[in-house]
C-alpha cells in the first residue's frame, strides 16, 4: 500500500456517532462480509492435506496417505475425493478398501480409475 | 501403568512400552474447577482460585504460610521446546509441580512446511517433530503426570503449515486438547499460500471441533513482528475477528475459540496506559470468546529480570481485565532455547502475580468512562480497516496489496505491510475445485460432500472411521535408524549404570552450566574475561548469554554459559550430614525432669529476627514448646551482653543468631562468645549454638561454637542437640 498519514478524525466521520454497541455490531457485520467468501471457498475446494486427512480418517497409514494423494493428484482427479476413489474401486473389486488403497499404490486398478472417473472407455 | 512416584524419575522405556496400544482417556479441553469466593487456605480468603493439587511445589514464601500452594482459577501454560520429547516429558512433570496445566509443546523448525506426516522421533530444533508416536508417548506421560498432581492437564501443539488438517485428525485421534490454529499465521509468517491455508483451515477447524480441542488464534504475532508493537493494535481485532468468525462459521463453538493476545508495550514507555485501554477493546468486542493472555516476547531481551518485569505486569494486566488461560514466556527466550529453570519461573511468575492479584477488582476498578475514548478509537480504527479491506476486494485483495503488518497505526500506513500473492507462495497451485461427484466417506469433514442418501452416519459407508473405530488407526514406530530415541536413550542409560551424572539445562545431562561474574572492567573487556576464566577453569564452548554495564568504567555484570567436560560419580559424593532428632517424647521427658534455660539473641548489628523466632517460639514448633525456657535479649545484641545474661540467669545454652555475613563479621562474633565465655570462667557450663542462613555446622565448630545450624533449620533440631549435649555432661558429671 501507498504510504499515508494518519487521517483517522477525517476517516472515522461517520462512525464517531455511533454508541458503543452500535460500534461493536458493526464491526462483526463487516468481519463476516471478509469472512463470506472465505468460507464458500473452503466449503466447494480441496487440497492434498485435506484428501490426506480423509485417508487417515479411514485408517490409512500417513506414507499410505502421501502416496496416494500423489498419485491422484498428478492425475487430476483430486476434486473426486481421494476417499471416494479407494472405496469406489474396493467396491469394484469387491476387497477392503485398505487393501485396495494398497493396490492402487502398487500401481493396480488405474484404468478402473480413469474408466470410472475420467469416462475413458475400454 | 503403574502410577509415578514422586522419589522417582519418569521411566521413559516404560512409557514407550506397548505404546502402539495405547489409547488417550479422553478428548477435549478442561478447565479448572474454580472454589467458592471466599475460600479460606491458612487464614487468608481468596476469590479467584481452584481446586488444590494432591503434590505440588508451592511459591518460595509459602513455608511461611504453612505451606499453602493455592492454585489460580486460570489455566497455566508452560511452553516446552527441548528438541526431545524424552526430555520434554521430564520437563512437563516438573512445569505440573509448579501449577502448569496447559503443556505447550512447540514444533520443530520447518514442519510448517513439511507436506505431510512425519514418523517416529527423530530430534527437532528449538521443538520437536510432531509425530504420532511422539505425540502419543507425551500424552502417556501426561496421564501419569496429571495423576500425580491430581488435576487434568491439557496437551497442546499447532496445526499450522501445509499439512493441518492431517495434524487436525491425529490430533483429535491422540487426545490433543489444544491447539493454535489460524490460516492468517501460516500467510504472513510461514509464507503459505493464502488459498491453501483457508481452505485448509476450514477442514482442520471442523475436526478440532469435533475433538473438542481448544483453538488459539495466531494475531499476537503481528505484535512480535512490527516494529513499534502498539501501532498494529487495530489490525490485531481485524486478524482475531476473521479467525473467531470463520470458525464458528466451520462449526466451532464460542467458548472453545480462544484469542491469543500480548500487552504490546514495554516500560520505558508508559505501558500500562497503553495496554490497558486495548485489552478492554478486545474484551468487549469479543465477549463470550476465550482469552489466552500471552506475555510480551517482542521486547525481551537477554536479561531475565528485565523479562520477568515485564511478565508480572502483563499477568497484572490479566488481573485487572480478565483472562481464562495465563500463558508464559522463558525469561531466557531471548538468548537460549529455554531451559528447565527458567520454564519453571515463567510458571512461578504467572502463579505468583494472579495469587497476589487475587480478587483485586473489588478494590480496584478500571475507569470505563476515562478509557473510553481510547477504547472506541481502537474499534473505530479496526472497522475503518475492513471497510478498507472490503473496498478492496476482499481478504485476498487486501492481503496483495500489503494491507496487513504495516507499521503505520491503522489508517496511517508506511507502505511496508507484509504482501502474499492469492496464486503464488509456498503450495500455491494446489487446491482444487470440488467436483459434484466429490466424496469422503469419513465424519467431521468440511464441505460439500456428495454422499449417498439415507446414511446415518458418511462412515457407515466404510465401516467405521478412525474417529467412531479408533482400532483402525495404524501405529507407525520408527522409520530412520540413525535418528530416534532408542539411540539418544543409550547415552542416558550408560550414564546411569555407570552411576554418573553432568550438570542440565534441557536434555539429560547436557553438560551445561551458566556462570555469573562482575569485573571492574568495561564492557568489552569483562566480556573477554569471562572467556578467560572459563577457559581457566577447562569449561568447553563458553558463549556469553547476558551482560550489564553497572558504569561505563566502573564495572561490567556477565553471565556465561559454558559445558563442563567431566562426570560426577554419585557414589563419590559426601552429603552433609543431618541434624539428628531426638523423639519429641525423649526431648519432653528429659526437660520435665531437668529444667532447661537458654539465653538468645541476635547478634552483631543485625536486626533479623524472624529466624530466631521460630526456633524459639511455641507456635512456630520452637523449643518453647518442649518446655525450654527462653530468656530473648532482642536484636543487634553484643556477644558481651548474651554472655553477662547467661551468667545471670544460669542459662545452660545460649543461642545466637547471625544473618549477616558481611566481612565474616559471622566468624568474629562466633569466637568472640568462645572468648568471652572462656574469659568469664563458664565455658564448660554453657553451650554456644549459632544459627544463620550463611550457617552449617563445620563453620561453627571450626570457630569455637558447640554447633551451627542453617537454612531450614527447626526448633526440634536444636532441642534435640542441646537435650543429647546435657545428657552427656550429666552422665560424666554424675558418672552414670
Amino acid at each position: 500500500m501507498k504510504p499515508r498519514p494518519d487521517d483517522f478524525a477525517e476517516r472515522s466521520k461517520h462512525l464517531q456517532h455511533m454508541s458503543d454497541e452500535e460500534l461493536d455490531a458493526y464491526f462483526w457485520q463487516l468481519v463476516e462480509k471478509v469472512v463470506d467468501p472465505l468460507i464458500e471457498l473452503a466449503r466447494t475446494h480441496t487440497s492434498p492435506s485435506i484428501e490426506r486427512s480423509v485417508l487417515l480418517r479411514m485408517g490409512f497409514n500417513s506414507l499410505e496417505a502421501k502416496k496416494l494423494v500423489d498419485m491422484i493428484f498428478e492425475r487430476g482427479l483430486l476434486g473426486k475425493g481421494a476417499g471416494h476413489i479407494v472405496w469406489r474401486i474396493a467396491k469394484e473389486h469387491n476387497i477392503d478398501y485398505i487393501e485396495a488403497g494398497r493396490r492402487l499404490i502398487n500401481g493396480m486398478y488405474w484404468d478402473d480409475v480413469d474408466r470410472i472417473f475420467k469416462g475413458v472407455k475400454k | 501403568m503403574t502410577p509415578l512416584d514422586p522419589k522417582k524419575p519418569i521411566d521413559v522405556e516404560e512409557i514407550l512400552k506397548d505404546l502402539d496400544k495405547y489409547r488417550p482417556r479422553r478428548r477435549g479441553w478442561t478447565w479448572r474447577k474454580k472454589l467458592p469466593e471466599g475460600t479460606k487456605l491458612d487464614k487468608y480468603e481468596y476469590y479467584q482460585i481452584s481446586e488444590p493439587l494432591k503434590n505440588s511445589i508451592p511459591l518460595p514464601a509459602a513455608h511461611y504460610f504453612n505451606n499453602i500452594d493455592p492454585q489460580p482459577d486460570v489455566v497455566i501454560t508452560a511452553e516446552i521446546a527441548s528438541g526431545r520429547f524424552e526430555d520434554d516429558i521430564r520437563r512437563m512433570r516438573m512445569a505440573a509441580w509448579h501449577g502448569a496445566d496447559h503443556i505447550m509443546v512447540i514444533r520443530t523448525l520447518g514442519q510448517s512446511h513439511f507436506d505431510g506426516l512425519i514418523e517416529g522421533t527423530p530430534e527437532g530444533v528449538g521443538g520437536i517433530p510432531i509425530t504420532r508416536k511422539q505425540v502419543r508417548a507425551t500424552r502417556k506421560a501426561l496421564d501419569l503426570i496429571e495423576d500425580e498432581v491430581g488435576r487434568p492437564i491439557n496437551f497442546h501443539s499447532y496445526v499450522s503449515g501445509v499439512a493441518g488438517p492431517e495434524i487436525a485428525v491425529l490430533f483429535a485421534e491422540e487426545g490433543v486438547n489444544g491447539a493454535h490454529q489460524d490460516p492468517q499465521y501460516n500467510i504472513l509468517y510461514r509464507g503459505v499460500n493464502p488459498v491453501r491455508s483457508f481452505v485448509d483451515a476450514a477442514v482442520a477447524k471442523k475436526i478440532m471441533a469435533w475433538a473438542g480441542m481448544l483453538q488459539i488464534d495466531g494475531a499476537h504475532n503481528a505484535n512480535a513482528s512490527a516494529k513499534i508493537s502498539w501501532t498494529v493494535m487495530p489490525e490485531l481485532l481485524v486478524q482475531h475477528g476473521i479467525n473467531c468468525m470463520f470458525s464458528l462459521k466451520v462449526g466451532m463453538p464460542k467458548e472453545n475459540i480462544a484469542l491469543s493476545t500480548v500487552p504490546p508495550m514495554i516500560a520505558p514507555t508508559p505501558e500500562m496506559r497503553i495496554d490497558l485501554p486495548y485489552a478492554v477493546a478486545l474484551r468487549e468486542l469479543f465477549k463470550g470468546f476465550r482469552f489466552r493472555a500471552q506475555m510480551n516476547t517482542r521486547y525481551i531481551e537477554s536479561d531475565l529480570f528485565d523479562a520477568t518485569r515485564v511478565h508480572v505486569l502483563n499477568a497484572v494486566l490479566s488481573r485487572l481485565t480478565s483472562a481464562d488461560l495465563q500463558s508464559t514466556i522463558t525469561p531466557d527466550e531471548g538468548r537460549n532455547v529455554p531451559w528447565h529453570i527458567n520454564s519453571i519461573r515463567g510458571v512461578e511468575t504467572a502463579k505468583h502475580t494472579l495469587l497476589a492479584m487475587d480478587g483485586i477488582q473489588k478494590y480496584v476498578k478500571i475507569d470505563r468512562e476515562a478509557i473510553r475514548e481510547k477504547v472506541r478509537e481502537l474499534k473505530m480504527r479496526a472497522i475503518l480497516m475492513l471497510e478498507e479491506i472490503l473496498q478492496m476486494g476482499g481478504y485476498f485483495e487486501a492481503l496483495e496489496a500489503g494491507m496487513f503488518v504495516d507499521n503505520g497505526y491503522y489508517p496511517e500506513r508506511l507502505g511496508d505491510g507484509i504482501a502474499r500473492k492469492k496464486d503464488g507462495e509456498i503450495a500455491a497451485g494446489t487446491v482444487v475445485p470440488r467436483d459434484p461427484d466429490y466424496m469422503a466417506p469419513v465424519c467431521e469433514h468440511f464441505g460439500y460432500n456428495n454422499l449417498p442418501e439415507g446414511l446415518e452416519r458418511p462412515c457407515d459407508l466404510i465401516g467405521g472411521c478412525t474417529f467412531h473405530k479408533p482400532e483402525k488407526i495404524q501405529f507407525i514406530d520408527e522409520l530412520d535408524e540413525t535418528d530416534n530415541v532408542n539411540l539418544r536413550l543409550q547415552r542416558v542409560k550408560d550414564m546411569k549404570a555407570r552411576n554418573v551424572i553432568k550438570p542440565e539445562v534441557e536434555w539429560y545431562a547436557d553438560g551445561w552450566i551458566q556462570l555469573d561474574m562482575t569485573f571492574s572492567l568495561p564492557e568489552e573487556y569483562a566480556e573477554a574475561a569471562a572467556l578467560a576464566v572459563c577457559e581457566k577453569l577447562g569449561l568447553e564452548d563458553p558463549t556469553i548469554i547476558a551482560k550489564t554495564v553497572l558504569h561505563p568504567a566502573e564495572g561490567t555484570y556477565v553471565e556465561v554459559k559454558a559445558k563442563v567436560p567431566f562426570e560426577i560419580k554419585i557414589d563419590e559424593l559426601r552429603l552433609p550430614k543431618k541434624p539428628e532428632t531426638l523423639p519429641e517424647d525423649e526431648i519432653f521427658d528429659f526437660v520435665s525432669k531437668r529444667p532447661i534455660t537458654v539465653v538468645a539473641a541476635t547478634v552483631g548489628e543485625d536486626e533479623h529476627s524472624v529466624g530466631l523466632r521460630e526456633i524459639l517460639d511455641i507456635k512456630h514448633g520452637g523449643i518453647e514448646k518442649y518446655g525450654i525456657k527462653y530468656h530473648y535479649l532482642g536484636t543487634s545484641c553484643p556477644p558481651e551482653k548474651l554472655i553477662d545474661a547467661a551468667i545471670e540467669t544460669g542459662a545452660d545454652a545460649i543461642l545466637a543468631s547471625m544473618i549477616i555475613t558481611h566481612n565474616d563479621v559471622h566468624i568474629k562474633n562466633m569466637r568472640r562468645l568462645n572468648e568471652l565465655a572462656i574469659e568469664k570462667g563458664i565455658r564448660d557450663k554453657v553451650l554456644i549454638i549459632v544459627g544463620g542462613t550463611q550457617i552449617n555446622n563445620d563453620l561453627a565448630v571450626e570457630n569455637g561454637v558447640d554447633a551451627g545450624f542453617g537454612r531450614g533449620t527447626k526448633g526440634i533440631h536444636v532441642a534435640s542437640f542441646i537435650v543429647k549435649k546435657l545428657r552427656e555432661r550429666d552422665a560424666l558429671k554424675f558418672g552414670n
